[in-house]
């Protein structure tokens, strides 16, 4: 039961180049009560790119998230980090690997922003030990990093939603990961929390799979698009080639404008009744 | 707030609730009908562990020994126990308001109790604690089937261990009002309502044991209940096996809670209070709240058996009608502040 003398089998060996490496879902599925939720979705994060997860309320992002996340398992086919599915990974060498942001987390313990922080060293720490150097050093970056230095003692209950969501994001930096999912962070944010946040994310080292409503928000901000429809991808590419008047009108059942600004495009929505 | 820092102040915590134990113990067993003192308590201890010469006279030696010592110290196994339990239950079930009770351990207690005590069975050959931990195990056991079935989510368990409480209660109170003769119903009715009289040392050791056992499991968990802050859930996105961590410690504190209610019944809200009461003093990590929070469910309940039975001298008060009675304004303390955050 010490910490020294056991190391459970996380340590893997080193994955043969064919396996792939990084993040990986294999053709995936997820049937819940008969119906499919997420239908035969692959997906391969590159180091360091952010992807956008698009697509209506039900047409099956959060729950690529957690397949990604390894929170459940799939119905039909495999998602592997570094080549090994997920249960032969395990669990707390998954959360070493892969930290989650969920949409909206909720406690009734009194915490304050540093414990929440703290949160993400669990898979780090053996029972019995207390927190290491190393602990203490990866939630300090992480309070930095989310700007949360001089809030560390503050009460999670005190806090607004947009410092809710940066203490989440610090949370889950503290787990050190290399691949990070995000579910619709931005969402009750007002517009300059929602880029604030975005701002955050996109600087950080680290593989992303972020879950997003706001079109032009996932074409500023994400390298790569994943247009989810029905549990189906239906479109995957850079924003500029992905965002199309046809698409969204295809999976959203609106009309919209696309222009290109330089760099990514901007959509317009267009009313559905002509103004009086 | 460096780890060194906050490790003296456990142990300084730690060490002070162990001392404070210690003196309200040895202050406990004084306390009484007869006249002993904290000198002859000590002269009848060390003679029974073998470490000298008893001078009292045999009688007295009687009181210290075989009443007073082992009912003080399963009132502190009963305390540290049930406040343990409570605090696990309140932080995976993610609910406030739990306590060792919510998986309806003590109302199937209650109906082995009564099921041996007023319809006999077994025939006198089992005992009232066997029979009610018997009915503890299957009123848990049913909890689990209950819940399983269900989905297996904590609100499912709560929900579960809701319904069977209801059932095995009215079970209890089925068989008490149609078979039970005044003088039985009397003798029951004190033990529901939870009492340390005719505690004896194999109450007391094997409550230890039990105790000892548990306490280790769940600071083993110490830092998983903490992953349990924002959900399940998010416990597993941090990389802890939610469905195995459940059932160890719901197996766990089922059990000491089980082996408690069947030497004491069901002593109420020491596991509801307390570790709301102790969160305060230590804030909401595990590893420094539950060994604290043990601590002071042992002293506490102590005190509060030493009140039950000297206050209306020389009748005795169940020691948990005592609880309840502290225990309901504090219960609605802990509602209202749970208002602000609702």
């Amino acid at each position: 039961m010490t910490d020294s003398t056991t190391e459970t089998p996380d340590v893997e060996p080193a994955a043969t180049p064919e396996a792939g490496s990084g993040l990986r879902a294999d053709r995936v599925s997820r049937r819940t009560d008969g119906r499919l939720i997420v239908d035969g979705i692959s997906l391969t994060l590159r180091p360091g790119e952010t992807v956008g997860l698009l697509g209506p309320n039900g047409s099956g992002k959060s729950t690529l998230l957690r397949l990604l996340a390894g929170i459940l398992t799939p119905s039909a086919g495999v998602v592997t980090l570094d080549g090994r599915a997920l249960p032969q990974v395990g669990r707390r060498a998954t959360a070493r690997r892969i930290a989650t942001v969920e949409q909206h987390a909720h406690t009734q313990t009194e915490l304050t922003v540093r414990e929440v922080v703290a949160l993400g060293r669990v898979p780090h720490r053996r029972a019995w030990a207390s927190a290491s150097a190393a602990d203490t050093r990866a939630v300090d970056a992480a309070l930095e990093r989310g700007g949360l230095t001089d809030r560390a003692g503050q009460s999670w209950h005190t806090l607004s939603g947009g410092e809710r969501q940066r203490t989440q994001i610090a949370r889950a930096l503290a787990q050190e990961p290399r691949e990070l999912l995000l579910d619709e962070p931005t969402n009750h944010l007002d517009i300059q929390h929602q880029l604030d946040l975005l701002d955050l994310v996109v600087s950080l080292p680290i593989a992303t799979v972020i879950a997003l409503h706001d079109l032009n928000l996932a074409a500023m901000y994400c390298d790569r698009l994943l247009v989810l429809h029905e549990g189906h991808v239906v479109a995957e590419g850079a924003p500029g080639d992905v965002l199309t008047p046809s698409l969204i009108k295809r999976v959203y059942d609106v009309e919209a404008v696309v222009t290109h600004d330089p760099g990514h495009p901007v959509i317009r929505f267009l009313r559905r009744s002509p103004r009086p | 707030m460096s780890t060194r820092r906050v490790s003296t102040r456990l142990l300084l915590l730690i060490g002070g609730g162990l001392a404070a134990l210690l003196a309200s113990v040895a202050f406990a067993v004084t306390i009484g009908p007869a006249d002993i003192s904290t000198a002859d308590v000590w002269a009848a201890v060390t003679a029974h562990l073998g470490l000298g010469e008893s001078t009292l006279p045999p009688l007295r030696d009687g009181i210290v020994w075989n009443l007073r010592m082992p009912r003080t110290l399963l009132a502190a196994v009963c305390g540290a126990g049930l406040a343990l339990c409570g605090a696990v239950m309140q932080s995976l079930l993610r609910n406030p308001l739990a306590d060792p009770f919510v998986l309806g351990v003590s109302s199937g207690a209650s109906t082995g109790a009564v099921t041996v005590v007023v319809l006999g069975v077994g025939g006198g050959a089992v005992s009232l604690s066997a029979g009610a931990f018997t009915g503890a195990l299957l009123s848990f056991g049913l909890v689990l089937v209950l819940s399983h079935s269900l989905g297996g989510s904590t609100d499912r368990v709560v929900l579960s261990g809701v319904a069977v409480m209801q059932m095995f209660s009215a079970l209890t109170s089925f068989i008490v009002l149609t078979s039970a003769d005044a003088d039985t119903t009397r003798a029951v009715l004190f033990w529901l309502l939870g009492s340390l009289t005719g505690a004896g040392w194999g109450d007391v050791l094997l409550g230890t044991a039990v105790l000892a056992a548990v306490l280790v499991v769940c600071l083993g968990y110490a830092r998983t209940l903490d992953a349990f802050a924002f959900g399940e859930e998010a416990a597993a996105a941090l990389g802890v096996r939610v469905a195995r961590t459940r059932l160890v410690l719901l197996c766990a504190t089922a059990l000491l809670t089980a082996t408690l209610v069947s030497s004491a019944g069901a002593i109420g809200f020491v596991g509801l209070v307390l570790p709301h009461a102790t969160r305060a003093l230590t804030g909401p990590g595990h590893a420094r709240l539950l060994p604290v929070t043990a601590l002071a469910g042992a002293v506490f309940l102590v005190w509060v058996d030493t009140a039950a039975r000297t206050v209306i001298d020389p009748q005795e008060v169940p020691v948990g009608v005592v609880t309840s009675l502290i225990g309901v304004p504090a219960f609605v303390a802990v509602l209202y502040r749970g208002r602000r955050k609702a």
